[in-house]
């Protein structure tokens, strides 16, 4: 069973390269109990998106 | 360069106008931006000014088709971008690797996220974000953010926005910066440990404060 901060590695891994089967497995029954790193893991998403969104000029299209 | 490769140029339509190069304001801010960027990616000041320089000459060139500043400056991030990525893949080990460890062996102050067992502190859980696409329309948001990266140390932030800005990936920077992939992948997981920590306390926190 991994802890939390194993867990969060493995997230930030995951934008990186294809997880194996197993590994898919323990991020999926640790975040069935654990909220924490459920949303660690949806920021992980978020990040890229903000990094994407930033170097597209979104910064420049919002409200100032 | 390829110019065929570039991003369409969409918003404002119609409003093309060269008074966009003539905002001293917005062109000084624009490259003193995409200096900073450079410098930190290629860690050479020439080599910076001369990408810099380059993509700044051909937005000049083409200043009629600009409807924006987002677009102008998607255009021109988009040259820099692809300067810079053609200038890492031929340069290599340009960092020494020993300094670049040593920064990142400290174990910081990870031992406050997590408890002895390696699991979240009830304080540092992280929170539901609401909506982070609607952040992006706010100006407040992206400032946040540009503040965030810079309280990252500079090793993390140089091979954060390799990753997610100029989109090499885990071999192209690790060939360029003379490191292990678990090397890079330690940095990456703390360089976003800390901007999330950083982005939900300055701001999706905020956002959730009662009135």
């Amino acid at each position: 069973m991994l802890n939390c901060q194993e867990i969060t590695r493995l997230f930030s891994e995951s934008q990186e390269r294809s997880l194996s089967w197993k590994e898919r497995m323990w991020l999926k029954m640790h975040v069935t109990m654990c909220s924490g790193c459920r949303n660690f893991g949806k920021q992980m998403d978020a990040l890229r998106q903000v990094s994407h969104s930033y170097v597209k000029g979104e910064d420049e299209r919002a409200e100032k | 360069m390829n110019e065929e490769a570039l991003p369409q140029i969409d918003d404002e339509p119609g409003s093309g106008n060269t008074s966009l190069l003539s905002d001293t304001e917005f062109m000084e801010n624009l490259r003193s931006q995409m200096l900073k960027f450079a410098t930190l990616q290629l860690s050479d000041a020439h080599l910076a000014e001369d990408a810099v320089q380059d993509a700044l000459i051909g937005a000049l060139k083409n200043a009629n088709s600009f409807g924006g500043r987002a677009a102008l400056k998607t255009w021109v991030f988009a040259i820099l971008k692809n300067k810079i990525a053609d200038v890492l893949r031929q340069k290599q080990r340009t960092i020494n690797a020993s300094s670049l460890l040593r920064e990142d062996e400290d174990e910081e102050d990870f031992a406050a996220l997590f408890n002895a067992k390696g699991f979240w502190q009830a304080n540092e859980r992280p929170v539901a974000w609401a909506n982070p696409e609607e952040s992006f329309r706010e100006g407040q948001f992206w400032h946040v953010f540009e503040a965030c990266l810079e309280n990252l140390p500079g090793h993390q932030a140089r091979v954060f926005m390799m990753r997610e800005f100029i989109e090499l990936n885990s071999h192209e920077i690790c060939a360029a910066v003379g490191i292990t992939v678990s090397n890079l992948n330690v940095m990456l997981y703390r360089a976003r440990v800390r901007l999330r920590e950083c982005l939900e306390n300055r701001w999706f926190a905020e956002k959730e404060q009662p009135c």
